[in-house]
């Protein structure tokens, strides 16, 4: 213990760190030049940077096509720049077929329609993500039995006595949210029945259960879609008559069902045995037990293994082609290569879906992500 | 008594479901007058495989069963080779995401991100049609290294290995596999050792090396009868050699990179969750970095990096079947692709493709079962 005489002493003040260790100065010694491997790999790091991401801006902004208007503008900025530049002309031109399909993209004035849908879907979501939002149950019940018809009655056009867009001529990145969206919804029910089949006592519904999941996941997921595209019409009656889009619907949810049960799994042999004991001990029967406590522990915990297998399913939409459906990668490739566009644009349309699809990837993963850590401190006690 | 009810309640619907599915689509079949049945195996396909690496395929002979296990192999053939790459790439950007080096860690970061958030099949089509098909030359003008590998716009050629006689390829062929299993023994010899004095052999090196040497010995022996045949640039196209088609370089560029970014997640979270103690301790009992790295670190981050990358290598296998949008003559494309537009007969073909992926899907879970148990950490 320090005595200090009052009046007498005078504490020094602290002094700031030195400027080698500090500051930017400071930061670069540590995470940059902290040994000659690393100077030598900083070195490297940098020269690959200064090789890749100026080209690329100047590829992807400073000199390329803005302009609106046909592919001369195009053409006159590869000339300008001596090289081959992004050509964003043929992105505005082209933006609501690659965005809507072929359909919206000729009724230009019915594009309202999956806007609207758009935003409803996107209000939401963001209601439901939102925290300390009210109603969060309500919200969730009542858009999940009334916005699929919402959705088809606008996107359709029949049911309201709009001008009809065959499913057929749905397309773009709308064709990509509704299977998506559609997809991971209806697999859902059939995941959790599933998940529970599989921990279940009763032998025939743990044996059907594992033969269903398994069943799904050790096929890709172009062989299930073929499969629904041609065999699935030799199951039924020739009166039954399936267009594209159902099959690839039918065919995504059965698939996605299987990994939708896997991730329920992890959450239900994630969660305290105690729990159901618990409930045994009150004298709950099955259902009860499953219903009030089993299940709203197991799908909370279950979300960001639901929210990556969502992931993989937006981004393994883009093989409904295998049946002929123009999702948002094939839409850009079609109208890329159509012979207005040709020569100038099909690298700009591979990076515009790339990007569209990284956007609602990443954040779907930040999302997880986010989540996961919160989940994990709320279980920590 | 309410479960065994509804068990069979259950089993009735389906077995009747089934039931009304199979007069369905014997009516269906019927009314398209498509015969269905094994016989169209036997019979001779029409059509010119172009990529086999072993099993040869030769136009109006071979049946089409032929064509289904040339589907198989191809489709076992490039996932081998994709899940090789993706596993040392996986690694090292892996192991540059944990550098201290910031530039370092954050170019795998942005590899990492971009190649996980975009579609694997987007990421095949762009590098096959809009990276190697415009950017390599014309077979004319052929890049190559020595005049013995050559790269072109069709595909990439190595010198093809010929042997001479088949008992002396034999002969080579079995010499390098009794190097293998004494490089079995040579890991034994060198554990019992190490537990008994703890001096260390390094074992994966010496294997290494022994087989080269077992297999070129093996040469020596049988008298070089070994010749290689060179590819040879034609009028318009290359002659000769081991042809790899431009749509499987492709398709294997595409699936290791995708994977590699998801092996590179594993390989990090394998690292990151080694406790910090134990580095701390092994540094505290005077190990070296590299040993602490070697024997402390990695044997215990293997055991969380491992299972979730045996998945990522089934993802890859059942991948490939993506190269039916490049045109590269794997299982999908080939059999589910050609040979069903060619007979019609959806229902087998559908099945055996069906088959051929569950077989190698149990295959590889199997093997991470396999790892799982014998890798579970034994609790007193």
């Amino acid at each position: 213990m320090f005595k200090t005489v009052p009046g007498k002493f005078n504490f020094l003040p602290a002094r700031s760190a030195p400027t080698a260790n500090s500051g930017i100065i400071g930061w670069a010694k540590t995470n940059l030049f902290s040994s000659p491997l690393n100077v030598l790999l900083t070195l490297i790091g940098m020269y690959l940077i200064y090789k890749t991401i100026p080209p690329f801006i100047s590829w992807a902004i400073i000199d390329a096509s803005w302009g609106y208007g046909d592919r001369t503008l195009c053409e006159q900025a590869n000339e300008a720049a001596g090289r081959s530049t992004a050509c964003w002309t043929y992105v505005r031109v082209r933006a609501e077929q690659i965005l809507f399909g072929p359909f919206y993209g000729q009724n230009t004035d019915e594009i309202w329609r999956p806007i609207l849908v758009f935003i409803v879907f996107a209000a939401i979501i963001a209601w439901l993500l939102t925290e300390r939002t009210p109603f969060k149950g309500y919200v969730a019940a009542f858009s999940l039995i009334f916005f699929p018809f919402f959705a088809f009655a606008f996107l359709h056009g029949e049911w309201l006595g709009l001008k009809i867009a065959p499913t057929g001529q749905w397309g773009g990145f709308m064709l990509t949210l509704v299977i998506a969206v559609t997809g991971i919804v209806a697999a859902l029910p059939i995941g959790i029945l599933m998940a529970l089949g599989r921990q279940s006592d009763l032998p025939v519904f743990k044996a059907l259960s594992v033969i269903f999941i398994e069943f799904w996941r050790g096929a890709p997921l172009v062989t299930v879609l073929f499969m629904a595209s041609v065999i699935f019409p030799l199951f039924f009656p020739a009166e039954v008559d399936f267009d594209k889009v159902a099959r690839a619907l039918i065919a995504i949810t059965l698939f996605q069902s299987a990994y939708t049960a896997e991730a329920i799994r992890g959450a239900l042999d994630a969660l305290p045995k105690g729990q159901g004991e618990a409930a045994d001990a009150l004298g709950l029967g099955y259902w009860h037990k499953t219903l009030f406590i089993i299940l709203p522990q197991a799908l909370k915990i279950s979300i960001p293994a639901i929210v990556n297998t969502f992931i993989e399913l937006f981004k393994d939409t883009s093989l409904v082609y295998i049946i002929g459906l123009l999702d948002l990668l094939q839409m850009s490739r079609a109208t890329a290569n159509s012979l207005e566009w040709r020569g100038v644009s099909d690298i700009t349309a591979f990076v515009f879906a790339a990007l569209i699809f990284f956007m609602f990837t990443s954040a779907m993963a930040a999302y997880s992500r986010n989540l996961e850590r919160k989940l994990d401190t709320e279980h920590k006690n | 008594m309410l479960g065994v009810i509804s068990q069979v309640l259950i089993a009735g619907a389906l077995i009747g479901f089934l039931t009304w599915i199979y007069f369905n689509t014997v009516e269906n079949l019927n009314q398209r007058g498509i015969p269905t049945g094994f016989g169209f195996l036997n019979q001779v396909a029409p059509f010119k495989v172009g990529f086999s690496p072993f099993l040869d395929f030769e136009l109006g002979v071979s049946s089409y069963w032929r064509v289904f296990f040339i589907g198989v192999q191809n489709t076992i053939f490039v996932s081998i080779l994709g899940i090789i790459a993706a596993t040392i790439l996986g690694f090292l950007v892996g192991i540059m995401r944990l550098s201290p080096n910031w530039i370092v860690s954050r170019t795998a970061m942005v590899y990492i991100e971009i190649l996980r958030n975009i579609p694997l099949l987007l990421q095949i089509l762009f590098w096959n049609f809009a990276v190697f098909l415009p950017s390599l030359p014309l077979p004319k003008a052929s890049m190559t290294f020595l005049d013995t590998i050559f790269l072109n716009n069709r595909g990439l050629y190595i010198p093809k290995i010929i042997a001479e006689n088949q008992t002396s390829g034999l002969i080579i062929i079995a010499f390098i596999v009794a190097a293998i299993i004494g490089t079995f023994f040579l890991r034994k010899w060198a554990k019992q050792r190490h537990d008994l004095t703890g001096k260390r052999f390094p074992v994966y090196i010496t294997g290494f090396f022994g087989i080269i040497a077992a297999g070129f010995i093996g040469i020596v022996v049988t008298g070089f009868p070994l010749s290689l045949e060179l590819p040879r640039l034609g009028r318009f196209n290359l002659a000769g050699g081991i042809e790899f088609p431009l749509p499987l370089f492709s398709l294997w560029f595409a699936l290791t990179t995708y994977t590699s970014a998801f092996i590179a997640e594993n390989v990090r979270g394998g690292i990151q969750s080694v406790a910090k103690g134990q580095t701390e301790a092994s540094s505290a009992l005077g190990l070296k970095r590299g040993h602490t790295l070697n024997l402390v670190v990695i044997p215990q981050a293997m055991r969380v990096i491992i299972p979730p990358t045996i998945s990522q290598y089934l993802n890859l296998t059942k991948n490939s079947s993506l190269a039916v949008a490049v045109a590269f003559e794997e299982l999908f494309a080939i059999w589910s692709g050609i040979s069903l537009n060619q007979t019609g007969q959806a229902l087998v073909i559908i099945a055996m493709t069906f088959l051929v992926y569950q077989i190698l899907s149990i295959i590889i879970s199997g093997g991470a079962n396999y790892y799982n148990k014998r890798s579970q950490i034994v609790g007193r």
